[in-house]
């Protein structure tokens, strides 16, 4: 049995191609993909993400606790109305989740991936502390609206909050009400990401659309994370490579050095060692798509493999991410494609950075 | 349901065939398959003046969702291809039966078209790999 978030009607109603995304029915596209993904690029598009997990995490000991379930230190967080983008890790330093943590007033909220869902509420309860309380939050809905003028758009339905979200920075929320309005997103572009009760949802979602914003499905949330070189969970990471090896190591808080937390003496190891291996960007040289699975040769032998891949509609040219042998620091490389061995440009992502060629 | 019109014929493997008046075969991808892709973002078309066989590949079509091989409905010689699918593939999803062609063959053997659906038949393949 397929689970439905509160807006599966709508996605039927609007003519989408609903596809099995880990056990949920979602949108992959409303007609065209590649025109929803420009439509994100230039104007607003918003993207149902409900099937996502939301957890709240209380309780006197939740802040020591998040300081050691998490690589990242929600300690950063002074104030409420702040989040950050953290992995959690197993002992040996290997990513069991990628999400972002919001501290409230009085608590924490997590949003942590759909298909990691079952195996995370298990390690949050293995690891869980006295004087702790988690608690999955089902009932809420999450859409995220993302674009150059997705806050111009969205300013009627944001309503008295329009201008508290528009005087947010990136990774800051506010709370108006029983809507929860965070600017994050998985696209690369400015937006914001509502978490509101499901039962309010379908109203949202037809006020947003009738702003003149495009409903986008799964398709064009892929080409947007991989241009805006956003890595996904269960893809481009796993519980068989670290941060450091997944070009995460900036949400690592190794700081301050008092702070212990799941992985961390692993990663020290592995920092100490140098890494086996490096997720790096690749831009294909010639015409093409680049796809998971692929492999990356150098000088004739092969490095690696692509991770992720596609074909970048604002750029118009293949785009991956893969993981090659850390030793390796040329700049041109090969993908072998279908027997042809086809040039790429090795870069650091992002590949698009508001709109255009990073 | 598909557009699939009845004056072409078709390869189970969803490519249409159209015999021109010059006695050359037209070869493209049905709206059906087009349907089923998703957006076209690359089309690998096959060199001119190659031979072909019936049944084998003879090009590649990329979307956003995954490579397909195009595979010759008949034998022959490729004696034109749709370079203009080269700057604009979308043309593949946006009309499959007339800009958005493939290739042209000299055919080797005329028959080989009559071993082919006729659109009743794909019509009946279409609704089959919907399920």
């Amino acid at each position: 049995m397929t689970e439905r978030t509160p807006l599966h009607a709508e996605h039927v109603a609007d003519g989408a191609k609903m596809v099995d995304f880990h056990g949920w029915d979602m949108p992959l596209h409303y007609g065209s993909q590649v025109e929803e993904h420009h439509a994100v690029r230039r104007g607003a598009g918003m993207f149902d993400v409900s099937h996502m997990t939301v957890v709240d995490v209380t309780g006197e000991g939740a802040t020591a606790w998040l300081r050691w379930l998490l690589a990242n230190d929600v300690a950063k967080l002074k104030a409420p109305g702040r989040a950050l983008y953290t992995a959690m890790l197993d002992a040996e330093g290997g990513i069991l989740d990628d999400l972002i943590v919001y501290r409230r007033d009085g608590g924490w909220r997590l949003v942590v991936n759909s298909a990691t869902r079952q195996d995370d509420l298990a390690w949050l309860e293995t690891q869980r502390r006295k004087g702790v309380t988690v608690k999955e939050r089902p009932e809420l809905a999450m859409i995220a609206v993302q674009g150059p003028a997705a806050l111009e758009r969205s300013a009627a339905w944001l309503g008295s909050a329009a201008e508290a979200v528009a005087e947010l920075k990136p990774f800051g929320f506010v709370e108006d009400g029983d809507r929860f309005i965070a600017r994050t997103g998985y696209t690369g572009e400015d937006g914001f990401e509502a978490i509101l009760p499901g039962d309010c949802a379908a109203a949202a979602w037809r006020a947003l659309r009738d702003a003149d914003i495009a409903a986008a499905g799964l398709g064009a949330r892929d080409t947007l994370r991989l241009e805006a070189g956003l890595n996904l969970y269960g893809q481009d990471m796993d519980r068989s490579v670290t941060p450091l090896e997944s070009n995460l190591a900036w949400s690592v808080a190794f700081k301050p050095p008092e702070r212990d937390f799941i992985g961390r003496a692993a990663l020290e190891r592995q920092r100490e060692e140098g890494v086996p291996r490096v997720l790096v960007g690749l831009k294909l040289q010639a015409r093409g798509v680049l796809r998971r699975g692929q492999r990356v040769l150098y000088d004739g032998q092969p490095v690696g493999e692509l991770t992720s891949g596609a074909f970048s509609p604002t750029l118009g040219v293949g785009i991956g991410l893969a993981r090659i042998d850390a030793g390796i620091d040329a700049s041109e490389l090969e993908v072998d494609i279908r027997g042809k061995s086809l040039p790429v440009a090795r870069l650091k992502p992002p590949f698009v950075k508001r709109g255009e060629a990073a | 349901m598909s557009n699939i019109p009845a004056e072409l014929r078709y390869a189970s493997t969803h490519e249409w065939a159209r015999l021109e008046e010059d006695g050359t075969v037209t070869v493209g991808i049905t709206d059906h398959a087009q349907d089923a892709l998703g957006d076209v973002v690359f089309v690998e078309l096959p060199e001119l003046e190659i031979d072909v066989q019936a049944g084998t590949e003879a090009g590649v079509v990329e979307s956003v969702k995954a490579a397909s091989d195009i595979y010759s409905p008949v034998s022959g010689t490729v004696i034109a291809v749709n370079d203009a699918l080269e700057e604009s593939p979308e043309t593949v999803n946006e009309d499959p039966y007339g800009s958005g062609w493939f290739f042209r063959l000299r055919p080797s053997d005329k028959a080989e078209l009559d071993e082919l659906l006729d659109a009743e038949g794909y019509a009946e393949v279409a609704e089959n790999d919907a399920h």
